[in-house]
């Protein structure tokens, strides 16, 4: 889990967040491309998920495992999750659930990061 | 326009704001568990503190999600007085809380939301509430 990947995901992350918040301000409803950013981001969250736990088995880190395997499952559940909570509202506010979601994905790469480093407990 | 359909706290914005307190009362409780089996004697004022406001979120996601209003505001009431008492108090006397919870020094640790998310649900259920 080095700083490049965590980086690069919350950077995606708050990419999607700013896509779903444009949505959000020309009140346009959920769109396909929308769809498929949070499916790409999500892809890379099962990846993450699954790197993560082979990194985690092979390290010399001292990582606190249960916390650092609970963030990664956090992070897949919750674009699913809000896409299928989002779409549900017929308003604006249903990209806006996304934005709050892809907001969360990016700060828990960053809490995830420091787990990994052990600098968060 | 979506507003005028539904009068619940559930629709529109309300509809964002839930999922905000959806991700606290994840947060809050999934931290409390976790401290609470790994580490219960270390800081067990703050643990008990955590688990408290993982509750408190739970049940106002709950009521906000369900249009109850008057559980809403009751927790939301309790949400604000918990996070502006243990802002005070952790400022205050530090060794209270040797480690973090969502509240401790008025929720800096995540952003100022938990200081912030009270006001806005307070407002929104004043906002949907029933018009004539």
């Amino acid at each position: 889990m080095t700083e490049p990947i965590a980086w690069g995901i919350a950077v995606l992350a708050l990419a999607v967040a700013a896509f779903a918040g444009w949505h959000l301000m020309r009140d346009e409803p959920f769109s396909n491309a929308l769809f498929y950013a949070v499916a790409v981001l999500e892809l890379v969250l099962v990846v993450l998920l699954v790197g993560g736990s082979i990194a985690l088995s092979r390290t010399e880190h001292d990582v606190q495992g249960t916390l650092f395997v609970s963030y990664l499952v956090t992070q897949v559940i919750i674009p699913p999750a809000a896409v299928l909570w989002g779409v549900a509202e017929k308003s604006r506010w249903g990209t806006g659930v996304v934005v709050v979601a892809m907001l969360t994905v990016a700060v828990l790469c960053a809490r995830l990061h420091g787990i990994w480093e052990g600098t968060v407990v | 326009m979506s507003e005028a359909r539904h009068a619940t706290t559930a629709h529109g914005f309300g509809r964002m704001l839930v999922a905000v307190y959806g991700v606290f009362a994840l947060a809050a409780s999934a931290r409390s568990i976790f401290q609470l089996v790994t580490k219960a004697d270390e800081a067990p004022v703050a643990y008990a503190l955590s688990a408290v406001a993982g509750v408190v979120y739970v049940v106002a996601t709950w009521a906000l999600a369900t249009d109850r209003r008057q559980t809403a505001i009751w927790t939301i009431g309790f949400e604000l007085g918990g996070v502006v008492t243990v802002g005070i108090l952790s400022l205050v006397d530090a060794d209270l809380f040797p480690d973090q919870t969502v509240w401790s020094d008025f929720g800096a640790g995540y952003g100022y939301v938990p200081l912030v998310l009270p006001f806005v649900g307070l407002w929104w259920i004043i906002r949907s509430g029933p018009k004539s």
